[in-house]
């Protein structure tokens, strides 16, 4: 076999078992801990055989394992299992919502990874001069400060004061692309600002990295300019690096999500899941967990296919 | 000492002191009580009610004063549990090595395999939310970080002569990690410390901000972010104060941490 075919069906193998211990570990976490699903259900006023009964009925009264197997299975095949709260089918409710969390993600995506690329390789090319000096302060401000200040700053100032936007974004289905562009518009910016410090402090480290190589030097004693070197040079040896630095931070980007949509009250998964864990609806809980958990994973996988392939020492093997 | 504070970590020095000491000396510091209710809703700032009040007429500053005392305190005691969780399981997987360091090692490669926020929201769910358990879920879910941190530096120095050394002359385990490896992992782990403790006072206010933090009538900046953040619909920015205080808090730290890396990296001639 090809070795890096080898490598590459290795990493996948390994993403799936961690896949697979991922929803062991969310499942066994919400049977280990203290806390009853039929008890939160029915109350602290509920008798033994009201409990009795709904346990059965929720299947309760099997082994955890048993159970374990159960619900993986039926999350293999598209049932996601039914809401205590609301006694509605989870996979159902779910689908919406993730459309519109990935919808969000998507666009955050289209603007930030540009832009963060671009003044990565701007603060190298002016390395130690102001625009360098004046990017590194905007990210260390911006990895303190808490996502829904962003939010709430642009609600105020963009939103409520100059009405450009709505300050809630309300979308359905049957609003065209247009308008919900407009009503994504700021949790669009403020994703774009939470993840562009990291991924332009990490395209900068990245192409600093391949700036001392041997073959920077020799291009810069030949004449060529700096923005020059940086093109032919640096940035197309930079490229598995920053293609791993953008894919870590579009993981990220699922976690930021969770908070961003509870500010602009947006009918995703982040606020679904919320929701789930102030009821204690463990069941939405534990689906969006894993949902959650699965993208995160594949994304970090797919960061080190890239890293795999974007390498010719592996590509071209001798 | 005092002398050679560059300016950048003079301000962020006097601010996280600021703040430190008005999370200590909150019940004397504060003009009203935590939870009293002493005007109309949102009032705008006054002589008598400075930053003016929040969404049911308690005075918004003594708010903030306690709110950042609960914050503070839970993140300190998170950062404190994450390094001594993290730091002394690390230190133990780079000594013992073999089995027990794979089985530590892969259990945190587990855990970091999901995002933390994620994880703690799942583990909220069935959990009861009061201050202990958070704590203990954050200093835990955190700890995974310090444990990588720990245990990259202490297999670096357990391979040192004066660790042979040590283990020669017949020292035990307890000793090889406490006197041996410890005081030579310090550095980098006490830089460490600033972030995860900036860490620390994000997630909580987050958590808070989602209202599965802090619960009310306890007040802690993310709650009441959450608690006056229908305000700002109507152009009352009472909820931009505490999210403010959070972000002041963790640059100052920041600049702070960033300081004590360059200090002590200096000292030690270039390595940390």
């Amino acid at each position: 076999m090809h070795p890096i075919l080898k490598l590459v069906l290795q990493r996948i193998a390994l993403g799936i078992l961690l896949l697979f211990a991922a929803s062991a570990m969310i499942f066994g976490l919400t049977e280990a801990l203290p806390g009853d699903a039929a008890q939160a259900v029915l109350g602290q006023g509920a008798t033994e055989e009201a409990l009795a009964n709904l346990r059965r009925e929720m299947g309760l009264d099997q082994p955890a394992i048993t159970r374990y197997f159960q619900w993986l299975g039926g999350i293999v095949q598209g049932d996601l299992g039914t809401s205590i709260t609301n006694r509605l089918d989870i996979a159902t409710s779910i689908s919406n919502r993730l459309g519109n969390t990935l919808f969000l993600a998507f666009w955050a995506a289209v603007f930030s990874v540009p832009l963060a690329i671009f003044l990565g390789l701007l603060a190298v090319r002016y390395q130690n001069r102001w625009p360098d000096k004046v990017i590194s302060g905007a990210t260390l401000a911006t990895i303190s400060i808490p996502e829904f200040l962003i939010g709430y700053v642009l609600v105020y100032f963009i939103a409520v004061q100059l009405g450009w936007f709505a300050p809630l974004a309300l979308i359905s289905d049957s609003m065209s692309l247009g308008q919900k562009l407009h009503a994504i518009a700021l949790p669009v910016i403020v994703l774009t600002m939470v993840v562009l410090a990291h991924m332009m402090r990490m395209t900068r480290a990245a192409i600093l990295n391949v700036m001392q190589s041997a073959y920077i030097e020799t291009a810069e004693l030949k004449g060529l300019s700096t923005f020059n070197v940086i093109r032919k040079h640096a940035f197309p040896n930079a490229i598995a690096p920053i293609v791993t630095v953008v894919m870590l931070n579009l993981a990220y980007l699922v976690v930021g999500v969770v908070v961003v949509e509870v500010v602009f009250v947006y009918p995703g998964m982040g606020q679904y899941l919320v929701d789930a864990v102030v009821k204690r609806d463990v069941p939405v809980v534990l689906a969006c967990g894993v949902i959650f958990a699965g993208i995160y994973i594949s994304l970090n996988l797919i960061a080190d296919l890239v890293s795999i392939l974007a390498n010719p020492r592996l590509r071209h093997p001798k | 000492m005092f002398t050679n504070i560059p300016v950048s970590a003079m301000i962020g020095l006097f601010f996280t002191a600021l703040y430190f000491i008005a999370a200590i000396f909150a019940p004397f510091l504060a003009p009203y009580g935590m939870a009293e209710v002493v005007g109309d809703v949102w009032e705008p700032s006054s002589a008598n009610h400075l930053l003016g009040t929040d969404n049911i007429g308690r005075d918004l500053l003594t708010r903030m004063i306690y709110g950042g005392r609960t914050t503070i305190f839970i993140a300190t005691a998170a950062t404190i549990l994450s390094f001594v969780t993290g730091s002394v399981l690390g230190f133990l997987a780079a000594v013992l090595g073999g089995w027990a360091d794979q089985v530590l090692s892969r259990l945190v490669d587990l855990l970091m395999s999901i995002p933390s926020l994620i994880l703690a929201l799942v583990v909220l769910a069935v959990l009861p939310v009061t201050v202990t358990t958070l704590i203990l879920v954050m200093g835990l879910l955190d700890s995974t970080r310090v444990f990588r941190l720990s245990r990259a530096v202490a297999v670096d120095i357990n391979v040192m002569d004066y660790v042979e050394a040590a283990k020669l002359r017949g020292e035990k385990r307890g000793w090889i990690i406490f006197r041996e490896i410890l005081p030579n992992a310090l550095s980098p782990l006490v830089a460490e410390m600033g972030l995860r403790f900036i860490f620390m006072v994000l997630f909580i206010s987050t958590l808070s901000f989602l209202g599965l933090g802090v619960q009310p009538p306890l007040a802690d900046w993310g709650g009441i972010v959450k608690e006056n953040k229908d305000g700002i619909v109507y152009g009352i920015g009472a909820a931009l104060y505490p999210a403010i205080a959070i972000a002041t808090l963790a640059i100052s730290v920041n600049l702070v941490a960033d300081w004590i890396l360059n200090r002590t990296t200096s000292l030690k001639g270039g390595r940390g």
